[in-house]
């Protein structure tokens, strides 16, 4: 027999302390205020520890995620983090952004009873304890290959590269074409979903570990993929999904009229919410209107909202097919936004000095399921609506950037403009040249992206072996 | 870092600033334009290049002072280095056998239009370079630009020197020209470039503009540069910044330069004074 507990484990999921919405809308600090010790710890102990580990197999870096809750478990969070980082250069950022509903907490067996382990926060947990300690444990490297990489974007994929890399001893630069390195974790990402502090910190830590980043560069611009080849022996691709999309609709050039990406990195990259003490220029909007419903519309309209405008989300489906994570859209909820579901924007009406004034909508039912699946949004005739807006922003994806595929010759692209790659390796058409991440995927998530740098990784290595 | 190794002031309010930027400069081309910032924290501001120098690692830009970065690029000192000169963005002004062009050059755009110039006289063209300014005192370059041309013209608004008037004169000098003129290549404000593309196409010459719209990465990532040219939406830094003058919609681009004017300013009445203030 068992000695008999003292107090009953309690088997729910722990909840996440978080900013208190009519606060939080206020300001740009982090929402999500991650676990103290004592809950993580809790949260652990609830694993258990499957030995056919489903989380596992259903992560796209493969982090050993009973390994790392295991110590957690046992209070020995050092531990945790070595295991975190032997499959994870970027824990931090992970545990805050990573879809994990839809990945490890998908197919936790936990699921269906008292609540799947919070797999996001606890490896955040790790990641935010290691930084408050202050020093940083960095892994030994092995002896120099001699072998010299070049990784051309410093997002989530090329990141991922990087740390994979310099840790099997290769030489490991990274071009960076804006002046901050982390793609879209600094120019798209909102401050109050992943502090830019933390970017800092895990491409700082990519640093010590000996990655040269070189930022101001474009390559395909500055200098050419075929150029860069001549002093390295491999070149990874990872530009991401920097194209951004409009609708082709009546209005869309009239001024206040912005594409997610431009706002996004006004206020991200260029801390226009702190403007005029940075010196980038942003407007002060009333009414917004975002168009979309995928976790960037989220960050649009979250970013507006903070800034004091009636922030509303135009969707042309139901709430259902919001491909939002659903974390973000109660967020989004909770914070005040008003969601007009059903809703297509079919024209945008201008004042006389040509600024955005209104918005014409058309409503929409929805039909039989289209090839994603989802149910087809139709039109209803005659459901004409005008709503009054001092500003849109056009938050309906991105494609791949076009600029290396344009300057690199031989580089076989895809359908919509991505660099085609093998999937399991990454490889490109051309020998030496890998890609991943959103330019060879189109626009996915983050840790899709370092799925997509770890595989190739793994490919670079063989190849850098094989010389 | 990219060092500031000359600062000056040609003519009132027109700032020419050399900066070493080696990786940049290497691979030039007339027509390009580069991103910069003045100082961490600072905005990104696209600015044409108007000369530059590969072997020296060093490329030259002329900056009228408008705005709060380009009063902060003005006031730098020769020695010292700002964050960031990205570039060579954009793609190059076509340069070809065209027989005679005009280049016309107003306003900063006095700068950028000479290393065009250049390059199309090095080609064999007949090359015709108008400088447009608002009155004598404002013209530079004049020698530098007469060196590559065939014909150096002035145009002054106040009449100070050469015609008096804009770059609605552009008629009577290609008129005056002995042969046909094959193309009209304009640089400087939107104002200058629909002012010329309009006398321009009367004449029923190709006439190609650089355009200037606001940018924040210059790599085709935001979309804020839009402009719609032939009635299709063109991102100016990756599509551009070549236009057919003929085929811009000017209205739209002028009415989107305005989106940030009352902004634009603001940083240089809240921020410059209290540090001024902490220096003394």
């Amino acid at each position: 027999m068992p000695e008999p507990q003292k107090k009953k484990l309690d088997l729910n999921r722990r909840p996440m302390p978080k900013q208190p919405p009519e606060v939080r809308r206020h300001n740009f600090d982090e929402v999500a205020l991650g676990y103290p010790a004592e809950i993580a710890v809790e949260e652990a102990r609830r694993c258990l520890q499957c030995k056919n580990s489903r989380c596992v197999s259903n992560c796209p870096v493969e982090i050993d995620i009973p390994g790392f809750i295991k110590c957690i478990a046992e209070r020995d969070f050092a531990a945790g983090v070595r295991i975190l980082k032997e499959k994870n250069c970027l824990p931090a950022m992970c545990g805050r952004v990573c879809p994990q509903e839809e990945q490890c907490e998908q197919t936790c067996v936990l699921v269906k009873k008292e609540g799947q382990i919070a797999i996001g926060r606890l490896e955040r947990f790790l990641a935010d304890w290691e930084a408050g300690q202050g020093e940083v444990e960095i892994p030994e490297i092995p002896p120099p290959t001699g072998r010299k990489v070049a990784i051309v974007g410093g997002g989530p994929a090329g990141l991922t590269v990087a740390g994979d890399l310099i840790k099997l001893g290769h030489q490991v630069t990274i071009y960076e074409a804006l002046h901050e390195t982390g793609g879209v974790l600094v120019y798209g990402i909102p401050e109050f979903r992943l502090p830019k502090a933390i970017v800092k910190r895990e491409v700082e830590y990519l640093k010590k570990l000996g990655v040269q980043v070189v930022t101001d560069y474009v390559v395909g611009k500055t200098k050419t993929i075929d150029s860069i080849l001549e002093e390295f022996d491999a070149v990874f691709v990872g530009t991401g999904a920097g194209l951004p999309w409009f609708m082709g609709i009546p209005g869309e050039n009239l001024n206040g009229v912005y594409s997610a990406n431009e706002y996004l990195t006004r206020m991200n990259l260029m801390k226009g919410f702190l403007f005029p003490r940075y010196h980038t220029p942003v407007k002060s909007h009333k009414r917004v209107a975002v168009v979309g419903g995928g976790n960037v519309a989220m960050d649009c309209a979250r970013t507006a909202l903070r800034l004091g405008a009636e922030t509303r989300i135009i969707y042309r489906r139901s709430r259902e097919e919001l491909p939002a994570r659903l974390e973000e859209i109660e967020n989004a909820e909770e914070e005040g936004i008003v969601f007009d579901f059903l809703t297509l924007p079919i024209r945008y009406i201008g004042d006389e000095e040509g600024w955005v004034k209104e918005i014409e909508c058309l409503k929409m039912k929805l039909g039989e399921p289209d090839s994603s699946g989802r149910r087809r949004p139709v039109p209803i005739e005659g459901s004409e609506t005008i709503l009054p807006m001092d500003a849109v922003i056009c938050a309906i994806g991105n494609g791949p950037n076009p600029l290396i595929a344009a300057t690199t010759p031989g580089l076989e692209v895809g359908k919509i403009g991505n660099i085609a790659i093998q999937e399991e390796t990454g490889k490109t058409s051309r020998e030496k040249i890998w890609a991943g991440g959103d330019v060879a995927t189109g626009a996915a998530t983050v840790i899709g992206a370092m799925g997509g740098g770890r595989k190739a990784a793994r490919s670079i290595h063989e190849y850098l072996c094989s010389l | 870092m990219f060092r500031l190794i000359e600062s000056q002031m040609v003519v009132p309010n027109i700032h020419l600033l050399t900066l070493e930027a080696p990786a940049v400069a290497r691979q030039m081309q007339p027509g390009q334009f580069v991103i910069l910032r003045a100082e961490d924290g600072g905005e990104r501001i696209p600015l044409s290049v108007s000369d530059w120098d590969p072997e020296k690692g060093t490329l030259t830009v002329i900056v009228k002072n408008v705005g709060s970065t380009t009063d902060r690029l003005a006031s730098l000192e020769a020695g010292v280095s700002i964050p960031t000169v990205v570039g060579p963005l954009g793609n190059p002004t076509e340069i070809e056998k065209f027989g005679t062009v005009v280049c016309l050059g107003g306003c900063y755009g006095i700068g950028s239009i000479f290393p065009i110039s250049r390059a199309l006289k090095e080609k064999g063209n007949q090359v015709i370079t108008v400088l447009e300014a608002r009155s004598s005192y404002l013209l530079f370059w004049e020698k530098k630009l007469k060196e590559v041309s065939d014909r150096l013209v002035l145009i002054t608004r106040d009449g100070t020197r050469g015609l008096r008037g804009h770059a609605g004169r552009l008629a009577e000098i290609v008129q005056s020209s002995p042969g046909p003129v094959d193309r009209i290549i304009i640089n400087g404000c939107t104002f200058l470039l629909k002012k010329g593309s309009d006398a321009s196409r009367l004449l029923g010459i190709k006439t190609i503009v650089s355009l200037n719209p606001i940018m924040i990465d210059g790599t085709g990532m935001c979309g804020v540069c839009r402009v719609t040219v032939g009635g299709t939406t063109r991102f100016a830094c990756v599509h551009g910044p070549d236009f057919d003058g003929h085929q811009v919609d000017w209205a739209e681009l002028l009415q989107r330069r305005k989106t940030y004017m009352r902004e634009e300013v603001v940083p240089l009445r809240t921020s410059r004074c209290e540090e001024h203030a902490g220096r003394s």
